[in-house]
């Protein structure tokens, strides 16, 4: 019978299978390092400024954000800009991404989704006005002016 | 997680066109103006921050039988019963030139007169501070000592 094996040539031995757990595991705490939670990218600075009367911001899934502050790259200047999501945006812009934030929520949540106004401290009020007026005539009345703490006259 | 914190603000409805501007007395506002290179401007005297907080907590403290201050009413809430109420109105007013931390810290000293007004009330009705009250005491308190604080409409200026 062992006519049909040559002689002197073995078979490929079995891997051994003692360290896949090793390397499973590995896998699992890489992941688990390099994971974060999903966050916009900001493109723009973002230094608040200080406040002493302020209020924790409950339920984070009724808050979206509005990003305002002079851009990261040099290159587009100094002067705030707007960030929705992922991207720069004009004021008009306003509009349609609050339209399409409550449209991501159920109806029961959608009159208490709270805007939250996220501007570095060297902006210029005119463009938050802007901001606040387009808020207005869209009916996004819930608004916060996120802040640090401490106190507002260091600022 | 990150917790966010903030002040928070509830914006008035827009205002129709030729909606009629509401009368209210002279009396009953305190202007409180910012410039574009953020000095404080408080019914017309040059004001600083620091002083904000006292100026707004003076203006609405009634004071009944004072011609010069805000006129007063009595008001019947749950829980705490007779207030003696202040007509007064802050009226915020900021040019689109004003730093954002400017309008924050004024935002933030406003919120303090009446969060220390809040503050007087809770103690003289309940004996307890602000943040010891049950949640239908701390409605009551929040009813009889609202903020007051209104914002001027964006003006536009036309350069000619």
């Amino acid at each position: 019978m062992g006519k049909f094996r040559k002689e002197g040539k073995k078979e490929v031995p079995q891997v051994s299978t003692s360290s896949l757990p090793d390397i499973v595991y590995m896998l699992i705490f890489f992941f688990m390092i390099t994971t974060t939670m999903r966050d916009v990218e900001l493109k723009v600075k973002n230094a608040m400024p200080k406040a002493t009367e302020i209020q924790k911001l409950e339920h984070k899934a009724l808050v979206c954000s509005i990003y305002i502050g002079p851009p990261k790259d040099n290159k587009l200047g100094t002067e705030s800009r707007i960030q929705l999501d992922d991207a720069f945006a004009r004021p008009a812009d306003i509009a349609d991404w609050i339209q399409k934030e409550r449209d991501s929520r159920s109806e029961a949540d959608r009159p208490l989704l709270t805007t939250a106004l996220k501007v570095h401290k060297d902006t210029r009020m005119g463009v938050v006005t802007d901001v606040k007026q387009e808020l207005r005539k869209v009916g996004a009345f819930r608004i916060t002016y996120t802040t640090l703490k401490g106190s507002a006259l260091e600022n | 997680m990150d917790v966010d914190y903030g002040i928070t603000r509830r914006l008035p409805p827009p205002v129709e066109q030729n909606d009629e501007d509401v009368k209210v007395k002279e009396r009953n506002v305190m202007n409180v103006m910012v410039n574009k290179s953020d000095r404080l401007l408080v019914n017309g005297r040059p004001s600083d921050i620091s002083q904000l907080k006292d100026l707004a907590k003076d203006f609405m403290t009634p004071r009944p039988g004072d011609e010069t201050a805000p006129e007063v009413e009595t008001k019947t809430f749950d829980l705490v019963g007779d207030v003696l109420m202040s007509k007064g109105v802050i009226s915020l007013q900021n040019d689109r030139g004003t730093s954002y931390s400017m309008y924050i810290s004024v935002q933030n000293e406003l919120a303090r007169a009446f969060n220390e007004m809040k503050e007087d009330l809770a103690w003289k009705k309940f004996h307890k501070h602000l943040d010891q009250l049950n949640e239908d005491q701390t409605k009551a308190i929040n009813d009889a000592v609202p903020v007051r604080v209104s914002e001027a409409e964006p003006v536009e200026y036309k350069s000619n």
